[in-house]
């Protein structure tokens, strides 16, 4: 336990030390750079406001991821399913995924409205949307001939080739996927809200704090998407745990 | 006795674009009867795993023709006639070994009781009951091994198909399956079908060897193992033994020139 967590405790702890200390002696104005104090003491004095905005953000996160997530998978099997549409679609979805799709913000919060969540979590959704139906299709169709054989040598019907082995086999590629997922749908809320958004989000908060200088804050409302970001992360890890204990990851663990 | 494998005349052509089709098989013709234990034996592109996947309905013959147990191939392996065991275990990474042994019994439809009974009765027949919770990777290359022979039986099949299935294995972890084979083999009094390109393991094993040459696959001839059973750890010293290894050498040689 000690060996594994003691030594990123350290680095993180040496960093705020740095930190603290190297704007204290060089002098460097607070609105360029604020002490991480600063910015503890500010999380405090903001947390009313920025507690809720957070979690507004978090909504229109957590919707996106959602919903992108439902699609990705229903487009997945569809893809996986029939072979012809995953040699129209995968090319096609792999050059899309690596677009830049935070430069549609400014489109979709004209399209539905700068105020009304769809418009972020539309964002969201089309940035989760590719890494999951990606991995997905992987996971379903990189089986292995050999499982496949198998399979057909018990003259199983597709039904079970899916449940028992495809399925299964796609499992630790859908949740890497929710891995990059649950990253890129803060980043997705949270730069659409730069954009424009309701005064509620905590996007809006943290570019107008910026923009009036007020860099102490503007450091809080990012610990908190920060504080979110981690707590998302070890949601799927947590997963990971419970799913997949057979996992070639875990076998350091346990084995 | 009765016959479980007939074939007939079978060619196999892998054909090409360029127009230079590969003849994998020509004229194949051999006859298995129940209770026997055949090798398919030959140097790599004689054509031996391709028989055996042609058999086993992976396959199908470009001509000629498969009967098994009195049906076509495809019908056989929908009646779930076979067992077969690759080279590679390919288990199940998720499923526990229990698990794993349950797969084909689970896909014909048994009812869970039934399934974990016959399960643990193949997990004693290849003596892995400890293991039967473990995670295939928890087990060495043998043990996996073993687990795909025991799931390979769960539906008691007619015909066991093994493609050269202790090939990724060291010599002596080799050696130990081949008596654990031997020992399965008298108690389920299955026929099986072996590939392989180990002359002592051909010999060792079989009550018949096929010795097949490459370019094109075609069968030299048969040799016929007539060493007492069971086989024992001794069989391999015996003079006979070494005499049986001769005349398959032999077989073999003679098919190069």
């Amino acid at each position: 336990m000690t060996r594994r967590y003691l030594p990123p405790a350290l680095v993180f702890v040496t960093i705020l030390v740095v930190w603290e200390v190297g704007v204290n002696a060089a002098g460097i104005q607070g609105f360029l750079l604020p002490p991480p104090s600063r910015i503890i003491a500010s999380v405090q004095s903001e947390w009313a406001v920025i507690w809720p905005a957070g979690l507004f953000t978090l909504r229109e996160a957590l919707g996106g991821l959602l919903g992108g997530t439902a699609l990705a998978v229903l487009a997945g099997f569809a893809v996986a399913r029939w072979s012809l549409i995953r040699a129209g679609a995968l090319p096609f979805a792999i050059a899309a995924g690596s677009a830049p799709i935070i430069a549609l913000a400014p489109i979709t919060n004209q399209w539905f409205g700068i105020t009304n969540p769809v418009a972020k979590m539309s964002v969201v959704g089309v940035m989760v949307f590719f890494p999951v139906m990606i991995n997905l299709v992987r996971g379903l169709t990189d089986v292995g001939a050999g499982k496949l054989e198998l399979m057909h040598s018990y003259a199983a019907p597709d039904r079970a080739t899916l449940l028992k082995v495809r399925l299964p086999n796609a499992l630790p590629y859908l949740l890497s996927a929710l891995r990059v997922a649950v990253a890129l749908c803060l980043i997705g809320a949270i730069v659409t809200e730069y954009f424009g958004g309701s005064r509620a989000a905590l996007g809006v908060y943290i570019s107008q704090q910026a923009s009036l200088t007020r860099m102490a804050e503007a450091w809080a409302g990012i610990v908190v998407v920060m504080l979110f970001g981690g707590a998302l992360q070890l949601l799927i890890v947590l997963a990971e745990r419970i799913l997949l204990p057979w996992h070639p990851s875990r076998r350091a663990a346990s084995g | 006795m009765t016959t479980v494998v007939t074939i007939k005349g079978v060619d196999k052509v892998f054909p090409s674009r360029k127009g230079a089709d590969t003849v994998a098989l020509r004229g194949i013709d051999i006859e298995v009867a129940s209770g026997e234990f055949v090798s398919l034996l030959g140097p790599s592109g004689c054509g031996k795993s391709t028989l055996l996947r042609i058999i086993g309905d992976l396959l199908p013959p470009t001509s000629g023709q498969v009967v098994v147990n009195g049906k076509t191939p495809a019908e056989a392996r929908r009646d779930r006639d076979y067992g077969m065991v690759f080279q590679q275990a390919t288990l199940l990474d998720w499923r526990r070994v229990l698990a794993n042994i349950e797969l084909p019994l689970e896909v014909a439809g048994q009812a869970p009781a039934e399934r974990e009974r016959r399960a643990r009765e193949m997990l004693d027949l290849v003596e892995l009951n400890e293991f039967a919770d473990h995670f295939p990777w928890q087990l060495s290359g043998g043990m996996q091994q073993r687990v795909a022979i025991a799931r390979a039986l769960t539906l008691q099949p007619e015909l066991l198909l093994m493609d050269e299935p202790f090939g990724a294995l060291d010599e002596m972890t080799r050696e130990r399956m081949q008596m654990e084979l031997m020992r399965i083999w008298q108690q389920t009094a299955n026929t099986v079908i072996f590939v392989t390109h180990s002359i002592p393991e051909a010999v060792f094993l079989s009550t018949r060897v096929v010795v097949m040459s490459p370019r094109p696959g075609r069968i030299v001839g048969v040799v016929e193992i007539d060493l007492p059973q069971p086989r024992q750890f001794e069989t391999r010293e015996e003079p006979r033994f070494f005499e049986k290894l001769v005349d398959v050498r032999e077989m073999l040689r003679g098919a190069e020139e």
